[in-house]
């Protein structure tokens, strides 16, 4: 019987591309960050280039995703505020939403690669890492921007004993953020996969479909965290 | 020898680790699902609202196993202690 492979478990190898002797990049990551990135923007494009009264269905569908956005950062920035920081949030969402369902729902394993293997975005520490940072980085930048100065008045704001742990706070924040979508992503992946080594047929779809929703989940989760961060400090 | 030892324990450890951060979270979230399916029986009108919100905390509850999954996982992959 003809069998062949759409996917396999790799851990920790990857794709170098490099540039110089100390500068390397992990190549399967940038190319489907790329792809990602260009599918998303097209889709946006396309969808939002030629507004009609009666919204056609690619339309409609980025009516849903705005709204959905916009309902969340109105919820968690507050109504005076949020229309600034939206446009952060939902890039955030879309970008995570599309790579997690790039890994998810295109057979990667037909392309064959000389190391590693393509898989989402989000399956590499340093995307997720990247995006942690950013999130961090839009807070202190909400921050300075709206309360000036004042902002560090947010460190003493209980009472003055909580300075550390408000302090570490800003550490802890990004590393959650990033390790718990790095770890559900993976997590997603083993979890087929090893379902798929032991029994290779039908048996692993609803795994798949439940990695499906999980991944668009935690889109919606960092992007909520994220709104959430600099709603706090504006607040 | 010693590179045997510690990648034994590290097995254990990995999957103490697993187990343990499973235990928490999984009490948490029954309790989580517990109350919601109490409140939508009181309140079927708030379905909507309680799954929201729902959904969620149990993302933040998941969140804590994947912790103990991440140390894990770097336990049986990208091992520091084994040279």
């Amino acid at each position: 019987m003809y069998t062949f492979l759409l996917s396999k478990i790799e851990v920790g190898s990857h794709l170098y591309i490099n540039i110089t002797d100390s500068l390397h990049f992990h190549g399967e990551t940038v190319i489907v960050t790329s792809l990602v990135v260009a599918a998303v923007s097209l889709l946006l494009v396309s969808g939002t280039s030629n507004l009609q009264k009666v919204p056609g269905t690619l339309q409609n569908v980025l009516e849903i995703v705005f709204d959905l956005v916009k309902s969340l950062a109105v919820t968690q920035i507050g109504p005076s505020y949020y229309s600034q920081f939206l446009p952060f949030i939902a890039t955030i969402f879309l970008f995570i939403l599309g790579s997690n369902w790039a890994g998810a729902l295109i057979p990667w394993k037909l392309i064959e690669l000389p190391e590693g293997e393509f898989s989402a975005p989000t399956n590499d520490i340093n995307t997720t890492a990247m995006l942690a940072i950013l999130a961090s980085l839009s807070y202190f930048y909400a921050g300075f921007k709206i309360k000036g100065l004042g902002y560090f008045a947010r460190y003493i704001k209980p009472a003055l004993f909580l300075l550390p742990i408000n302090i570490v706070e800003d550490f802890t924040k990004p590393l959650s953020l990033n390790f718990r979508l790095f770890g559900n992503v993976v997590a997603d992946e083993l979890t087929v996969a090893v379902i798929c080594s032991l029994v290779p047929f039908i048996v692993p779809v609803p795994i798949m479909m439940l990695g499906l929703f999980a991944s668009s989940i935690q889109a919606l989760i960092f992007a909520t965290l994220a709104a959430n961060a600099i709603g706090e400090v504006i607040e | 020898m010693v590179d045997a030892i510690v990648s034994a324990a590290s097995v254990i450890a990995a999957s103490i680790a697993v187990g343990f951060a499973g235990l928490g979270p999984g009490i948490g979230q029954g309790n989580a699902a517990g109350q919601a399916v109490e409140g939508i029986a009181r309140q079927p009108e708030a379905e909507g609202k309680i799954r929201g919100t729902l959904l969620l905390s149990l993302a933040f509850m998941e969140s804590l196993t994947i912790y103990g999954l991440v140390v894990a996982l770097s336990l049986l992959f990208a091992n520091p202690f084994v040279g």
